[in-house]
């Protein structure tokens, strides 16, 4: 009833065109952005920003790479963890070799390291796809982890292996608090986020989708696979690393490798499988999923059990945890390919109809 | 000399093992075209069953042969895979027949994670020993042709036994059967097996089920080697390069595949680690499989049948 655009008529290209053509779409948007910016920071305590918010909007970054990849350009990807780890590193490596180097300035290097290091590792998808793509970059994940972990000028010949980052500030505000962190990952992820939906709207994001649907078929009308698979290659791996650099500077701020292992790499496949194939939503959706599914079964499994008095073991919530990815993984692959983005827009088709469906 | 022929036997022990989870790969994906991700949690789950069953199964049943209860607890374990690859195909696979290859290899991931979760939570997440009576003590031979002669494992020689008589059980069990005959036809092509008859959703379970005892032969060889742990699971990563080296399809290219993959990362650590700064074996078969996709997509014996991008 409140939901439809009866009466918005769009009147010249660019309101055809708007990324949000519904009113009442854009007002939500903008009310949520502002809510993020503006209320939760007043309203949320300090153990949320730390244990959700921040490393929501950070994985929700490095989902929207993964899906720029694996969702839009159809080259299925486990080596999301490298890049990050690639940008986290090189970001550290900008930040404490280069004197005066702006905060911003290292984050993105790190991103832009570490989409040069996927192009590298993409240049397999000319020649190969699917399953034995899996395994390349499943090549990168492994050479990272060990050039991360053995060569000791990677991390600064720290004798333990790990490294960490502090006193960040970026012109003269210092970023130390969760409210400062949150915020700041929050513009990151807004301007990311607009970046990647713009991208996947213009011509080389449907040339991603070509690719992705047919490629031969992409091919005879004139895309050139060498710059569609490897422009996805680069744009996600820039996305996925600047979330690494975000995630070892903003939210760790000391880390070691194992922070990007291969655990890594899948979880944010589930994210982007769970959350939707091919949809900027889907992101957002699937690293919340991810991110709050394990606090979750943390609070409520024991509570659950006790409610029936079994009492449930740390060790035991652990397993379940495993055992309810595993189960949504195949139940969305088999009843929702898309994910929940795809739940989200039915839901929205049916509201325009409501309450007089046909 | 003494010192190379060690390290390329410990190759070969290594690869053996690499080569039983590759049969298990293999296998499943020259049947129904899964890239069968869970064939680590396969292992591990495989591994878990055989170690509790064996300490149990003498307490349930009183039995006092350290031999027959491990030939009961291999068998119960056995059933129990039998089991779980009903399950899979009946729940997981059936729903997605015919989807794409990237589909089927998430899936797999996800029946990974749930065989993971399911496994530690039956049997626990400790550390278990496995001791099917593998003679431990190391041997020496050919002390007359060198100076210290070789110094080799007995478990191993027995291991490598076991596996070929293995490999060649499955062979014979490929080439004689009815069944086997059965496999095969599903694996050249799926449309002409069900068109003349042959039962697919059976051959798959039965499929799992092969790989599944393939799992438990390599849980067991690994598990009284290293021990039952959590980290079989990533037994699987190591698979996965040998079946690219040595071709998806091709049985004898995951053993060959196997051997020179276990080979090649013994040699290289030895020889090559120190000077770039050691345990390199984690990637070196990952950047041998990432060469072989650049340059010989269908691995050494596979079927040239790879889409070509």
């Amino acid at each position: 009833m409140l939901y439809r655009e009866n009466g918005q008529f769009k009147t010249s290209y660019a309101a055809d065109q708007q990324i949000f053509p519904i009113a009442q779409d854009r007002w939500a948007i903008l009310a949520i952005v502002a809510f993020a910016f503006v209320g939760v920071p007043l309203l949320v305590d300090e153990y949320l920003f730390r244990a959700i918010l921040i490393p929501f909007l950070i994985l929700a970054l490095a989902a929207l790479g993964v899906n720029i990849l694996v969702g839009f350009c159809g080259q299925i990807t486990l080596g999301a963890g490298a890049f990050m780890a690639v940008g986290a590193y090189a970001a550290y490596n900008f930040h404490i070799r280069i004197e005066d180097l702006p905060l911003l300035m290292s984050l993105l290097l790190g991103g832009l390291t570490s989409a040069v290091v996927g192009i590298f590792f993409g240049i397999p998808s000319l020649r190969v796809r699917g399953l034995y793509l899996a395994v390349a970059t499943l090549a990168a994940q492994f050479f990272t982890d060990w050039v991360f972990l053995r060569v000791p000028w990677f991390t600064d010949n720290a004798a333990s292996g790990s490294v960490s980052v502090s006193n960040l500030r970026i012109m003269g505000w210092q970023i130390d608090t969760p409210v400062s962190k949150y915020l700041f990952c929050l513009a990151f992820l807004t301007i990311f986020a607009l970046l990647a939906k713009n991208m996947t709207r213009c011509a080389i994001g449907r040339q991603w989708m070509a690719i992705r649907d047919m490629d031969v078929a992409a091919e005879v009308i004139g895309i050139r696979p060498l710059f569609a698979k490897l422009s996805a290659f680069a744009v996600s791996s820039f996305f996925v690393g600047t979330a690494g650099a975000l995630w070892g500077f903003i939210h760790l701020a000391s880390w070691e490798p194992a922070a990007f292992s291969v655990d890594r790499s899948f979880q944010l496949l589930f994210m982007v499988i769970i959350g939707g194939l091919g949809s900027i939503m889907g992101s957002f959706f699937g690293a919340a999923f991810i991110v709050i599914l394990p606090i979750a079964l943390n609070q409520f499994l024991p509570a659950l059990g006790g409610l029936f008095g079994v009492s449930i073991s740390t060790a035991g919530v652990s397993h379940a945890e495993l055992i309810t990815f595993g189960a949504l993984i195949i139940f969305f692959l088999i009843k929702e390919p898309h994910g929940i983005a795809r739940l989200w827009s039915t839901g929205k088709e049916k509201l325009r109809l409501w309450p007089f469906p046909h | 000399m003494g010192f190379f022929l060690e390290t390329l036997i410990g190759g070969l022990m290594a690869g053996m093992l690499y080569s039983l989870v590759a049969l298990g790969f293999v296998l499943i994906f020259k049947a129904s075209g899964v890239f069968n991700f869970a064939q680590g949690a396969m292992v591990l789950f495989a591994a878990l069953a055989m170690a509790r069953f064996s300490a149990w199964i003498p307490e349930w049943l009183g039995i006092d042969s350290r031999f027959l209860a491990n030939t009961v607890a291999f068998l119960v374990s056995a059933a129990l895979m039998f089991v779980v690859a009903w399950l899979i195909e009946r729940l997981v696979l059936r729903y997605l027949v015919n989807q794409e290859g990237a589909t089927l290899l998430m899936a797999t991931l996800g029946i990974a994670y749930v065989l993971e979760g399911v496994g530690t939570s039956i049997f626990g997440s400790d550390i278990y020993k496995i001791d099917v009576g593998m003679p431990k003590d190391p041997v020496m031979i050919l002390e007359g042709t060198f100076e210290g002669g070789l110094l080799i494992n007995k478990e191993d020689l027995v291991a490598a036994l076991v596996a070929a008589i293995l490999v060649g059980l499955l062979a014979l069990f490929f080439q004689k059967t009815t069944t086997g005959r059965a496999l095969r036809a599903v694996a050249d092509d799926h449309q002409a097996a069900q068109s003349i008859g042959i039962p697919l959703n059976r051959i798959w379970v039965i499929v799992w089920c092969v790989a599944g005892v393939v799992a438990l032969v390599a849980g067991v060889i690994w598990g009284s080697k290293l021990g039952v742990q959590f980290s079989l699971v990533t037994v699987a990563l190591r698979g996965l390069p040998v079946v690219i080296l040595g071709g998806l399809t091709s049985i004898p290219g995951a053993i060959i595949g196997g051997l020179i993959i276990g080979v090649g990362e013994k040699l290289s650590e030895v020889y090559l680690g120190p000077m770039i700064g050691g345990g390199i074996e984690i990637w070196f078969a990952y950047q041998l499989a990432l060469l072989f996709l650049l340059f010989r997509p269908q691995g050494l014996f596979g079927e040239k049948i790879i889409d070509r991008v």
